[in-house]
Parts: structure tokens; sequence; C-alpha cells
């Protein structure tokens, strides 16, 4: 497998003032199922239209399987697009859109009609070739961007936030869909989302992006585990910020004095410096535990349920804490609000599940 | 009894759809269909003198259209002016809708009130322009003169088809960019990615997929200049001369100077049913030319 099928180098798109795409570099393996995801106006979306020769960029280059493919039209690049709004030409049928992008390639008509047939039955839509964009639901159509990309098959495919337009349920299950058509087929995927939910459960790897700059681009795990700044903390998940001030290092650990909860040797995996306020410690909602009882883990806090929100497979509670300002968010299986009189609790908190992270 | 007619009024949609269009049916009625009624009847009466007709049906004024060369002529005349300003105002007006409806970012509106500011003038006045810059003595002809590069005036852009042509396309150009706009601005640009994406080139895309989408706005732009432009006969007469006169300036003159009602009722009946009939065929023809681009 080739790790660099996809170069992207010192690439820079701006729109006049606006750094869309502000020098960023990195690499896409072949047969990866690659995401990028950030908030809008990240510049995601400019990154692959750069990829796929709708805008060229500012400076830098960009390489597909060792083909500089920087200065290259759209038509001459080996990429294909799934839309956002999946443009589906509303003058032809199902059988003609999947058709339109075969008719340059030179192809025999029975290699062409091999061919869209195989990517119907793949997509799962065979019998309906005569129908028109209009009458097609949305998976449908969706289905239908997806044949008429793949059937050129591209070295790489696009995909433009290709799920947004569809209802939760009918997501999931395109979600799944997507990523085994990715694996049969073994072609490089760049998906564009800013799901941060879509992003994980189907990447193999994933780029954050927030204002044109990649901020962590790891596994998705990874990505939730262990978040590299503050951005791709609160942008992956949900997560409390305390504020925290370092002291003395100690070798891999540093001391840190974390607003109501103490000071603590923590493991310093982001070489935080030290004597510094420039740094917030995060501890994830799930990560910590409610209880009537007092327990036994590194930390255990007397706090108040201010209020709760039951999600079904889970409650949330809100809850304050002495010493501590924000109000901090824990989530929890196994209560719901009744289970506590006078709103009183304990939280209790593993030292591992508290990580520093550099404030800039 | 008012309690009733509110319930028959509250569950009867098509007393509440024929209140609704009352005005414009009456109106219809009266200015349409009536006037239609007279025409088509009147084209079958005889005049026999100055003031009197004789009231007895007869085709006779029909098979007279066809056996006098000029009507005939006239009529092919009037066709093919107006298919040549058509031809040209979409010519024309195609690439500046083009480029306003996926070029123009902001103000689009301003582009097309500012293209549309010619015609804020009268339609009388603005042919009597056409008069200033096409004639011998006009801004034209005295220019190329004074320059050196003619001796004598070019004849043939006054009181001739030319005149007619150019002074028709300019007249009507406003109204073939509306339909044209309208129709280029609702395609989404991204079907033009798309069809870049699939492999096609700028022009390919053109014609594939950017040309059959506006085909609605084309066709409606078709109908709007060429049904007024045949029949009329304020510019001809003005301008074009003895060559650039079309029908309509004859069916002028049976109304007025020769006084034969039932010969202009019938040679604008014919005019009508021959308009009628091209509209069909064209936009069914540009459907079909469409289809097989595709």
């Amino acid at each position: 497998m080739n790790n660099s099928f996809i170069q992207i180098n010192n690439i820079s798109k701006h729109f006049a003032d606006v750094k869309a795409v502000d020098d960023v570099s990195f690499e896409i393996k072949e047969g990866e199922f690659f995401s990028l995801l950030g908030p809008s106006g990240c510049g995601k979306t400019t990154l692959l239209r750069l990829l796929a020769g709708f805008e060229y960029p500012t400076s830098g280059n960009l390489l597909i399987d060792g083909t500089d493919i920087t200065a290259l039209p759209p038509d001459k690049r080996p990429t294909n697009m799934v839309f956002q709004n999946y443009a589906i030409f509303p003058h032809l049928n199902v059988e003609k859109n999947i058709q339109f992008g075969l008719r340059k390639l030179g192809l025999s008509n029975d290699e062409i009609d091999k061919r869209v047939k195989n990517v119907l039955s793949l997509v799962k839509l065979e019998g309906y070739e005569e129908r028109f964009s209009n009458q097609l639901s949305g998976g449908q159509r969706q289905r239908v961007a997806l044949a008429r990309a793949l059937v050129r098959q591209p070295k790489v495919l696009l995909l433009d936030e290709p799920l947004g337009a569809l209802d939760k349920k009918l997501r999931d299950e395109m979600q799944l869909e997507l990523r085994t058509l990715q694996k049969n087929i073994g072609i490089t995927f760049v998906f564009v989302t800013h799901d941060q939910q879509e992003a994980i459960s189907m990447s193999d790897r994933v780029a954050v992006m927030n204002e044109g700059k990649i901020q962590q681009l790891s596994e998705p795990n990874e990505l939730y585990k262990n978040p590299e700044n503050i951005f791709v903390s609160d942008f992956i998940g949900e997560t409390n910020f305390l504020k925290a001030e370092t002291k003395s290092r100690d070798g891999d650990f540093i001391n840190v004095s974390i607003e109501g909860l103490g000071e603590f040797k923590i493991k310093n995996n982001l070489n935080i410096v030290e004597n510094s306020s420039d740094v917030v410690c995060s501890i994830r909602p799930e990560s910590m535990m409610i209880s009537k009882v007092k327990s036994d883990w590194d930390i255990c806090l007397d706090a108040k349920i201010c209020q709760t929100s039951y999600l079904g497979e889970m409650t949330r509670f809100y809850v304050e804490a002495k010493g501590i300002e924000k109000i901090i968010t824990v989530s929890s299986q196994h209560f719901d609000n009744q289970s506590f009189e006078n709103n009183e609790c304990f939280i209790s908190i593993s030292l591992e599940d508290i990580s520093l992270l550099n404030k800039k | 009894m008012i309690k009733s007619w509110r319930k028959i009024y509250a569950k009867n949609d098509n007393i509440k759809a024929y209140t609704l269009l009352s005005p414009a049916l009456i109106l219809v009625i009266l200015a349409m269909v009536v006037p239609m009624v007279l025409m088509l009847s009147f084209s079958m009466f005889t005049q026999v003198s100055m003031m009197e007709i004789d009231y007895t049906f007869t085709f006779q004024r029909y098979i007279d259209f066809f056996q006098k060369n000029l009507l005939v002529t006239l009529l092919i005349k009037s066709i093919k002016i107006s298919f040549l300003v058509t031809l040209i105002t979409l010519i024309t007006a195609y690439p500046v809708c083009y480029y306003i409806a996926f070029y123009v970012k902001k103000n689009k509106m301003l582009w097309l009130v500012l293209l549309t500011l010619p015609f804020w003038t009268s339609y009388l006045l603005r042919v009597f322009s056409w008069k200033i810059i096409l004639g011998t003595k006009g801004v034209i002809n005295s220019s190329l003169i004074n320059a050196g590069i003619l001796n004598e005036p070019l004849t043939f852009l006054m009181y001739s088809e030319t005149a007619v042509v150019i002074t028709l396309t300019h007249a009507w150009a406003a109204f073939a960019l509306l339909p044209l706009y309208v129709s280029l601005d609702k395609i989404d640009f991204s079907f033009i990615e798309a069809g870049r994406d699939l492999g096609l080139s700028r022009f390919e895309v053109f014609w594939k997929i950017t040309f059959p989408l506006s085909l609605p706005g084309v066709i409606g732009a078709i109908l709007i200049i060429f049904i007024p432009t045949v029949g009329d006969y304020v510019t001809p007469a003005l301008l074009g001369g003895i060559e650039g006169r079309m029908l309509s300036n004859m069916i002028q003159a049976y109304f007025g100077k020769i006084n034969n009602i039932p010969m202009g009722a019938a040679s604008a009946t014919i005019m009508l049913t021959t308009v009628v009939l091209i509209t069909i065929i064209v936009s069914n023809v540009t459907k079909r030319l469409t289809q097989r681009l595709t």
C-alpha cells in the first residue's frame, strides 16, 4: 500500500483577505477512508474542491499517485466527486446520469452497459434506470450520485457532506453502507463532514480543521482520548474545562494545581511547560462517576445537582462543586434524578482521566 | 339563507376558483374572445363598396389571399424578418445572461436594471433614434464618410429589411433577457461542476448540461420575441421603406386606406394561424434537438 498516495504540500488558498486554507501539508494513504472534519468555514470543503480541481491553490502543490495535479482541470484528474446536493442532472434519467461520465473514456457499448449494471447493483438501485431525479428519494439520489462517480473507477472518491441532507435513521444506515462499500472496492475516500460522530465512526484517519489549519490528524480513538489542543478536545465529544496552573516538572510528569480539585502529579503528554497558567485541564463527562456515597477514587468531591436531562441511554447531570466556577457535566447510565436526596451527590474522578492542554 | 350560501361557498372549490378568476375572465372575454370572433366572422364576408358589406358566408377571402402573390410574399418576409430578429437577439442576449447568472456575484438586480435602462424611453422614440443612427446623413454614414472610408453613404442601412431587423432586435432585446436570465440563474452551479468532474470540457458541459437546462428560458424568449415582432407594423412603416414592408402593414392598409375589412380580417387570421403553427413547431424542434444533443 502506498502511504503517500495523495500528497498535499504547503497548500494555501486565499479568497481576497480570507485564508480559507492556510499552509496545510499532509498525506493520505492508498485505500484509506480519510475524513476532513471541522465547523463550517474551517476550510474543509475548500480543501476538497482544491483536490477536485474546482479551485486552484494560491500556493503549494498536490500530487495523486505520484503525478502533480496542481494545475490540471477537473476533467483531467483521477478524482470524482459526490456533491453535497448530489447534482443529479434533472434532464437525464438515472441510467443516462450514470453513463454520463463514461462517454469520454472511449469504452465499447458492451463495456458501458456492463459497468452501469455493476455499479447499479453495487448501490442497490437495479430497476431505477428510467427514473428522473425528481422521482427519487433523498437516499436514492445519494446512491445515484455515488454510482455516477464510482462508475468511472476513479483513484480517489471525494465526498462533500453527502449524508447531511438525510434524516438520522437513514444517515446511520448509509454510514455503515458507505464504509462497507469503501472496504469492498478499495478506492481511497476523502470525506468532508462537520459531524464529529460521522467522522469518528467511519474513518481510518481524521484531520480536524479549524481556521484553515489542521488542528490534529490521527486515528479516531486518538482524537477522542488524546486531543492535542483545546479546539479538538472541545469539538470531538463533550468535555469539562477547568482552570489549571502548572508547577514543577518531574520527569514524564508535571505538578498541577487544578481549581477546586487540588494539586496533583499528572502525565505530561504534550510537553507542557512549567510554572504556567496558559493551560487547561479537561475531563470527559462519562469518565466521572456520580454516586450517593463517598468513593475511594483519586478525587471525590461533594457536589449539588442543579439540573438533569434524561437522554434515554444515559442521564446527564449538571453539577455544582465547591471551588469550581463553571457547572460540570457528568453523564451516567445508572442514575436518574430521583435517586438523589436533596440533590446532594459525590463526584469521583480518576487521575488518569484528567488531561492537560495548552491554551494556545 | 346567507348561512347556507356560505356553506356552499366554503365547500365548493370551483365556485371559489371562478370568483377569483372572474375579473380576468371578463376582461379576456371582452378584449380577446369577442374581437376574435368578430374578426373571424368578418373574414368570411365581402366588401361590396366603400360603405357596404355583404354578410353572406364565403371562404373567397382566404382563396384571394393565396392567389395574391404580394400577400404571400409579405407573409414570408414577415416570418423571415422575425426569425432573424429572434435569432440575433438570442445570440446576443444569451451570453450576457450567462455572465450575469454565473459570474456576477453581487447586485445581479442592478445589472439587469442597467441592461433594461434604454427601454425606459418610449418605443417610438427609440425607433426614431435608429433613424438618426442609420440614415444617409446619420451617425454611421457621416462618420464613415468623414473618416474617408466611404465616398457614398451605405444605402442598405436605411429604409430596408436591415433597418427593420436592427431596430426590432434592439427594441425587443430586454424581453429576451429576463426569461433567459431566470432560467440560467436557476441552474445550480454544481451541475456544471459535476459535468466537468465527469470528464467533459467546458464546451461539452455547455451543450450537454447548461443549454438543455436553460431551454425553457430559450423557448420563452423565442416566443416572446417572435410573436410580437411578426405582427409589428410601426418599425417597418417608419424604417422599412418599400423593401422592409411586412404583412402587418398591408393588414393595416386593408382596414384603413384600402377599406377592405373582410380581406384585412382574413389576412390577420391567416397570420395568426401561421404564428401559432410556427410557435408549436419551434418549441417542439428545439426540444427534439436538445434531446439529441444530450
